[in-house]
């Protein structure tokens, strides 16, 4: 199917023939995405080679992790690959894919927002608060809207602090850190609660809020859902990617859109199989779980937000060039305060998830564990810490990575101590990877001045 | 009574013409009285030492600064560049000297930045690329692997090519290159001057700012020589040689003949 492609060269001279004249063509070669020089499958994959061992590895490390940590909690535990434990293990990962995706939109600044995890559990608690009955009683929707409102205002004040008045990101997030802990303390005391508001109870509200996490589709409907999904996104993949291919715009082979494509549905496949299993020891408790398209929602919509608006490519920017962006005309400060009401406001959904995984808020919460848990699963992922590199599927990946390592040490017995410590060996690993790739980048370039 | 006193013909008239320029920062007189003209189709290097004040009028034709008197005439027509959408809105595009490129993203989104075009609220990357790719195909910008790689990868001389390609793309019609040779190795220089040579063919006015001289007297066709704020001659590249212009640039004056030459001051 490749061979009727034209060259990807802007002279419409074939690669080979066109001389390269930097100094060292090797390294120019390795820091170029594979599928922008490739015209074919092989091609593709030898490119993706170099590029390995040049350092850019990209979402490679986040796999090998992903594998290591199935390999190893399957040896050590029969229960890891159950149904029911997989299930579990998605709706625990799903707190920390969300807090990741927050947690991205202050890294691609270049920026890091030490608050996420305590501003979010705020806006969680008004909205846990908000849809009690014996209280306020409000619908759900409602209570929701206004605790993620409530996330997207503390995002924007902070942001309007660093911005306008130059103060560092990581000084200010602290600060409202210990703001946010201190207002969520507050609000769980509000009520007859007892510092303990619940989503148990007979209310519809209660029900919808409670539901976030441990609600499922209907096994038939999930498998509906999922082909429409797979349908939908392969889709769109293979239309613009053929339409670039026919107009002569740089775009992969076509056996690579099949593969993706090829591989989505696997994955949904799987997944949705997996979730389909009875689950429960007692009666019937199967379906996929409303958490998972929760957080393919949030995914698809940073995703084009970040990737295919003004906007995103404006947040890339700034994060890779701040004065270029400056002289492009960009509005720097409108842009980051957006971009740290967004990551709070996304925050927001994170934690009410894990409101729902717990059936209600409580002073238990680890606000400073699950930042450092965000900016782990971020990283990991392969979103850079120094800006301008990172996407929202990053977090996903990385979450899913230190769910699978919270829930297979859980199974093993291992006391949280050794959470911990694994946990923070796997960020250093990653912060590791990271800087070397740059480093590697950096001297890359230096050589062919 | 006579006729002598003809109207300048259109095509004599200058794109830019500076007069009487004066620009001080607090105690320190930056430039003074500066006169300077811009042809289309001619390649213009301003020289001058360090603290000469080429960055400071440049900035001035950019909209960066303000001048405190004088007037800058575009086409023939006195106009205000009040900052640099101004000067870009008049078809006046400058490449500084650190290019102003963000390494994470590609050329297409480098050269697009902060003009990108939108389809129903989403980015139109197929408009881009095609735009992008003829625009460096005109400037035969040709040793880029693929216009979808990061600048990051690209080299010293490819990366002033992009800066450039940006410049050119919004019909400019005046660019102004900061030290555009400076950092770079012979073969990189090479494509750049060459870059330069193209854009006065397609009729730009150019003006570069250089130390370099042997870069400067392989593109210029005019020289201009700022020396302590003032601008102390400006002449056809052939009535200087390299001994000449250094004399401009270290003392304000020459005594050596080479051609006609019509000093300013």
């Amino acid at each position: 199917m490749a061979r009727a492609q034209k060259p990807t060269d802007v002279s419409g001279v074939p690669p080979e023939e066109a001389p390269d004249l930097t100094a060292a063509p090797q390294a120019a070669q390795a820091e170029v995405p594979p599928e922008l020089v490739a015209q074919s499958l092989g091609q593709y994959a030898r490119a993706w080679v170099s590029r390995i061992r040049a350092g850019e590895s990209g979402v490679l490390p986040v796999i090998v992790a992903m594998a290591v940590i199935m390999l190893v909690f399957t040896a050590k535990s029969p229960v890891f690959l159950s149904p029911v434990n997989l299930v579990n293990l998605f709706q625990q990962s799903a707190v920390f894919m969300v807090l990741a995706m927050a947690e991205g939109f202050a890294l691609v600044l270049g920026e890091i927002d030490l608050s996420v995890g305590f501003v979010g559990a705020c806006g969680a608690a008004i909205t846990v608060q908000l849809v009690q009955p014996l209280t306020t009683n409000w619908p759900w929707w409602a209570a929701i809207a206004a605790g993620l409102l409530f996330c997207a205002v503390f995002g924007a004040i902070q942001g309007t602090l660093i911005t306008r008045l130059r103060l560092p990101s990581f000084i200010v997030t602290l600060a409202g850190y210990l703001i946010a802990n201190g207002l969520f303390l507050y609000i769980l005391l509000l009520g007859p609660f007892s510092g303990y508001p619940n989503l148990a109870g007979f209310s519809n509200n209660l029900h919808v809020i409670y539901f976030l996490m441990w609600g499922s589709i209907d096994p038939n409907l999930s498998w509906v859902l999922a082909a429409i999904a797979v349908l939908l996104l392969g889709g769109w993949m293979w239309i613009s990617d053929h339409r670039r291919r026919t107009s002569g715009l740089v775009a992969p082979p076509a056996s690579l859109t099949l593969i993706k494509v090829g591989l989505i549905a696997v994955v949904a496949i799987v997944v949705v199989a997996i979730c389909n299993t009875n689950r429960a020891s007692l009666g019937t408790l199967e379906g996929v779980p409303w958490v998972i398209p929760i957080v393919l929602g949030v995914l698809v919509v940073w995703t084009i937000l970040l990737q295919r608006t003004k906007y995103g490519r404006y947040v890339y920017a700034i994060g890779g060039n701040p004065e270029a962006a400056r002289r492009a005309g960009i509005n720097l400060p409108l842009i980051r305060t957006v971009a740290f009401a967004l990551c709070s406001f996304t925050a927001g959904i994170g934690i009410l998830l894990y409101a729902s995984l717990l059936g209600g808020m409580s002073n238990n919460l680890q606000g400073g564990q699950y930042v450092l848990y965000a900016v782990a699963a971020a990283v990991i992922g392969g979103t850079s810490l120094f800006g301008g590199r990172g996407k929202p599927l990053h977090g996903v990946l990385g979450g899913l990575v230190i769910g699978g390592i919270y829930n297979g040490m859980f199974l093993l017995g291992l006391t949280v101590e050794w959470e911990y410590i694994v946990t923070g060996l796997v960020l250093l690993g990653a912060v590791t990877i990271d800087s070397l790739s740059r480093r590697g980048a950096a001297s890359g370039s230096v050589t062919r001045v | 009574m006579t006729a002598a006193v003809a109207p300048t013909p259109a095509t004599s008239e200058p794109l830019l013409k500076i007069r009487e320029l004066d620009k001080h920062f607090g105690p320190v007189q930056a430039l003074y009285h500066v006169n300077l003209d811009l042809p289309l189709g001619q390649v213009t290097a301003l020289c001058g030492d360090n603290g000469a004040g080429k960055t400071v009028l440049t900035k001035c034709v950019a909209g960066i600064y303000q001048p405190d008197h004088g007037q800058v005439y575009w086409e023939g027509h006195p106009v205000h560049i009040r900052n640099a959408r101004d000067a870009s809105r008049l078809g006046i595009e400058t490449v500084y000297q650190d290019l102003a490129l963000a390494d994470n993203l590609d050329i297409v989104q480098n050269m697009f930045l902060g003009r990108e075009r939108v389809r129903y609220g989403l980015l139109d990357e197929d408009s881009m690329e095609r735009a992008a790719a003829e625009t460096l195909a005109s400037l035969r910008v040709t040793t880029v692997r693929s216009i979808r790689q990061p600048v990051a990868s690209l080299s010293g001389g490819q990366r002033q090519s992009v800066a450039v390609a940006k410049a050119v793309m919004w019909n400019s019609k005046l660019v102004i290159m900061d030290e555009p040779t400076a950092a770079l190795g012979v073969v990189q220089t090479k494509q750049v001057l060459d870059l330069i040579k193209r854009l006065r063919d397609r009729g730009l006015a150019v003006m570069v700012i250089s130390h370099n001289l042997t870069d400067i007297f392989q593109v210029a066709d005019q020289i201009a020589v700022l020396y302590l704020g003032r601008l102390v001659v400006q002449d056809k590249a052939s009535a200087f040689d390299r001994q000449s212009v250094v004399d401009y640039m270290t003392t304000g004056g020459s005594s050596r003949i080479v051609g006609a030459r019509t000093e300013t001051n």
